[in-house]
């Protein structure tokens, strides 16, 4: 059953703040009431100026959205940062293992800790990878934790997102914002800063450019001006200094891939593709597929260059590998986890599926390969009928959901219409893995701006906050 | 730098350069307008700056007759005509996001807002009375877009890119509106027939020459002293001669392998203007010497587009 949700902001209910929030609280009631709505305009406006927008599809030309940014930060005291800290660079450690392991020798399935057939017949097993060797064993480079805090005030990891996750720009975005609306809460506050991301990611890819490469060239794939993503592309690559290019503006020979550039060809070391694996490579994926780069995947597999995050990591954060997350970290480091999963029903196991049948009402129902909050039963906001359906599919194929306890995100003051009010929150943390694993404090806060909801997707109404983790 | 940012880059000031020449000929008509003077003159000269424009069939697509009004909302507001002042501020924006990474943050801003603006400026649908203070502002962006790239944007390929765009699109811009004037240049009009100061004061207002005229001559406006001015001189902005000079140094600096016979064609054009005596360009008749002009620009348009920015596929 769903227990009282953890509030960020305040102790218990009442309105005594957490010490990690206390000057913020002090400040905030010494604001006039309209001077908050007059900034949260403020940075309305602004983020249209600068087009900090993401593309709406099938509308009209100029069609941008802008994602709600909240102006009520999310703080982190240091303590808690630098557990999750740990234990999210324990579990990206495993991840990367772990992948390198089931595309080579896989010993963590002979050892018989995952069932063999969830990976290798999962659609998101590459076998195009087998055997096919990454700088520094790298495959996730930019891994992306979903980390929710249960109504214990427990971390726990919600979802691995290791293949191109997204939303970094906006944790970049929103402190620039947060700096400009409100600088007098910078002074008062030792804050980590976060605008050094770019350079962390440059120097992570380029510190994993295929070997004897001197001075590598990185560039960034991305769909192009129509994708969602389009600004954080175009943002990331200007930060970074690299050329944004599309699949147009490649090509392959002898095993290499160029740039079509104004002084001719130009050769390519590393790329930061925004773009599925699907679309990668026309000749060895969607045969469809405009956007990618034909004899890609030659290239690649003859290690003459890196594509970051690497192809066929989809197989390490699908949902039904989820479950097994601390098992690896157990079976490739022999540690405890630091941070631990959301109980998970794997419906395969009848036990399992027993005890979910007979608690839906309670459950959170995933299917092991939706993603962005579709494809799911939550079973205390459903109603019968959609219950019973769910029951009916699960029964026809249980190895295709997973189940969970519903969870009591914790929430966080928001604004909305009426002043003030508590949403759930989430955070996804970016973790970055090269030479070595580094994360910038914080990461990006989703929240769901519909009261009560639990969706914290952009694509579903969600909005953002920015993100302090406090040095003081 | 890409090829494809290239061309993008290119573009981007090709049609900021364009929606300002437009304000600049809408605003000069309409001041015009204001004051007490034939119609016909006004009428005359709308519709000889839109011939050389190629705007003619488009305008006539939607209405019968030239009536000022009308025709500074086409050119101005018009939504579905890719040639006006608002469609090239959408092609500027448009061509600017595709390559925002490599803009500076400010120009991005910039172009951005312009678009903004406009389009709500537009949605307003403001009553022509509007359109004077409209153009200004048009004006006033592109000023202001400049400025930024100027103080902005680094001195690489980029920077070189933008800056051909901008030239090749001026000297268009002032080829036409000479052009479009050209009666009034003829060999014949210096000796003897009255040249009409309305005509003038247009042509000179659309270049930002008239003052600069006054500095120049302190003289009565000759036919051919505007020619000269807005040809030959090379402290003009908008003169032929400055434009191609632009154009010739700014593609020095980008050169390739293969665009050693562009480069030529370039510093040719710019060598004739440069040692071109105003006298021989009125023995050949202006009407036949822009006419040329144009020609040759167009093939250096195409010349550089082949070059730098859609280069032919790779084998």
């Amino acid at each position: 059953m769903t227990s009282k949700p953890y509030n960020e902001m305040y102790l218990g209910g009442d309105d005594t703040a957490r010490s990690h929030y206390s000057r913020y609280t002090k400040w905030l009631a010494n604001q006039p009431s309209d001077r908050l709505a007059q900034k949260r305009a403020e940075a309305d406006a602004l983020f249209h100026r600068v087009g900090i927008t993401f593309a709406v599809y099938g509308q009209e030309e100029g069609a941008e959205r802008l994602i709600p940014f909240d102006i009520v930060p999310r703080v982190l005291p240091l303590e808690e940062w630098i557990r999750l800290e740990a234990g999210l660079k324990q579990r990206v450690r495993a991840l990367n293992a772990f992948i390198h392991d089931i595309y080579h020798d896989q010993q963590i399935l002979k050892a018989d800790i995952i069932p063999a057939e969830q990976v290798l017949c999962n659609s998101q097993y590459r076998p195009e990878m087998q055997g096919v060797d990454v700088p520094g064993g790298i495959y996730a480079h930019i891994a992306g934790i979903d980390i929710v805090r249960d109504g214990g005030g427990e971390f726990r990891v919600l979802e691995d997102n290791l293949r191109v996750p997204s939303g970094v720009s906006y944790m970049l975005e929103n402190r620039k914002m947060m700096m400009r609306l409100f600088p007098e809460l910078f002074s008062e506050h030792r804050i980590a800063p976060v605008d050094h991301y770019p350079d962390v990611l440059l120097d992570n890819l380029r510190s994993v450019a295929p070997t004897g490469v001197a001075d590598p060239t990185v560039v960034l794939l991305t769909a192009g001006a129509h994708n969602s993503a389009y600004f954080e592309h175009a943002f990331l690559a200007q930060q970074m200094g690299i050329e944004l290019v599309e699949g147009q503006d490649l090509f392959v020979r002898d095993e290499a891939v160029f740039m079509r550039t104004t002084q001719g060809p130009q050769r390519v070391d590393v790329v930061y593709r925004r773009i599925d694996d699907d679309f990668l490579d026309p000749l060895v994926f969607r045969p469809d597929s405009m956007l990618g780069v034909p004899g890609l995947l030659t290239a690649y597999r003859a290690g003459r260059i890196t594509i970051a995050n690497a192809i066929g990591t989809g197989v390490a954060d699908d949902k039904s590998i989820y479950p097994y997350v601390p098992d690896m970290i157990r079976f490739y480091l022999g540690q405890a986890p630091i941070i631990a999963n959301v109980h998970t029903y794997i419906l395969r196991r009848p036990e399992d599926r027993d005890y979910v049948l007979a608690h839906l009402p309670e459950l959170v129902v995933k299917e092991v390969h939706g993603a962005g909050g579709y494809g799911m039963l939550i079973g205390p906001a459903s109603t019968k009928a959609e219950i019973e359906t769910f029951r009916k599919q699960i029964i026809a194929t249980p190895e295709r959901y997973i189940a969970q306890p519903t969870l009591a995100l914790s929430t966080c003051p928001t604004f909305a219409d009426q002043g003030l009010a508590p949403r759930h929150i989430d955070l996804r943390p970016f973790v970055l893995s090269g030479r070595d694993v580094t994360i910038v404090p914080g990461g990006l806060t989703r929240v769901a701006l519909t009261e009560g909801s639990l969706v914290v997707n952009s694509s579903q109404g969600g909005g953002t906050k920015d993100t302090w983790v406090l040095e003081n | 730098m890409l090829s494809r940012t290239a061309d993008h880059l290119y573009w981007m000031s090709r049609y900021i350069e364009r929606a300002e020449s437009l304000a600049r000929l809408v605003d000069a008509h309409y001041r015009m307008s204001l004051l007490p003077h034939s119609s016909e003159a006004l009428a005359h000269s709308l519709h000889s700056t839109m011939t050389a424009l190629h705007m003619e069939s488009a305008y006539r697509a939607r209405h019968d007759v030239i009536e000022p009004k009308l025709v500074f909302e086409f050119v101005s507001l018009d939504r579905d005509y890719s040639g006006s002042i608002l469609s090239c501020l959408r092609a500027a924006r448009e061509n600017a996001r595709a390559v925002r990474g490599s803009l500076t943050s400010e120009l991005w801003v910039t172009l951005n807002s312009t678009w903004l603006d406009a389009r709500s400026l537009a949605a307003r649908r403001s009553p022509s009375e509007d359109i004077g203070h409209f153009v200004e502002w048009v004006k006033e962006r592109s000023h202001l877009t400049r400025g930024v790239t100027i103080g902005t944007m680094l001195r690489d390929e980029a920077f070189h890119f933008t800056r051909i765009g901008t030239f090749l699109e001026r000297a268009d811009s002032t080829a036409r509106i000479l052009t479009a004037h050209q009666r009034d240049l003829m060999p014949g009009a210096d000796a003897g027939v009255v040249p009409d100061p309305f005509e003038w004061s247009v042509l000179l207002r659309a270049l930002s020459a008239f003052e600069v005229y006054r500095r120049v001559y302190r003289d009565v406006i000759t036919p051919f002293k505007v020619a000269q001015l807005l040809i030959l001189r090379d402290d003009m902005p908008r003169s032929l001669l400055r434009c191609c000079k632009e154009v010739y140094t700014n593609l020095k600096s980008v050169a390739n392998e293969q665009s050693a016979e562009t480069e030529r064609r370039a510093g040719e054009m710019h060598a004739m203007l440069h040692f071109t005596r105003m006298e021989e360009i009125t023995t050949l008749g202006v009407p036949r010497f822009l006419e040329q002009f144009l020609t040759r620009l167009l093939d250096l348009g195409g010349r550089i587009a082949s070059d730098f920015l859609v280069p032919p596929a790779e084998a």
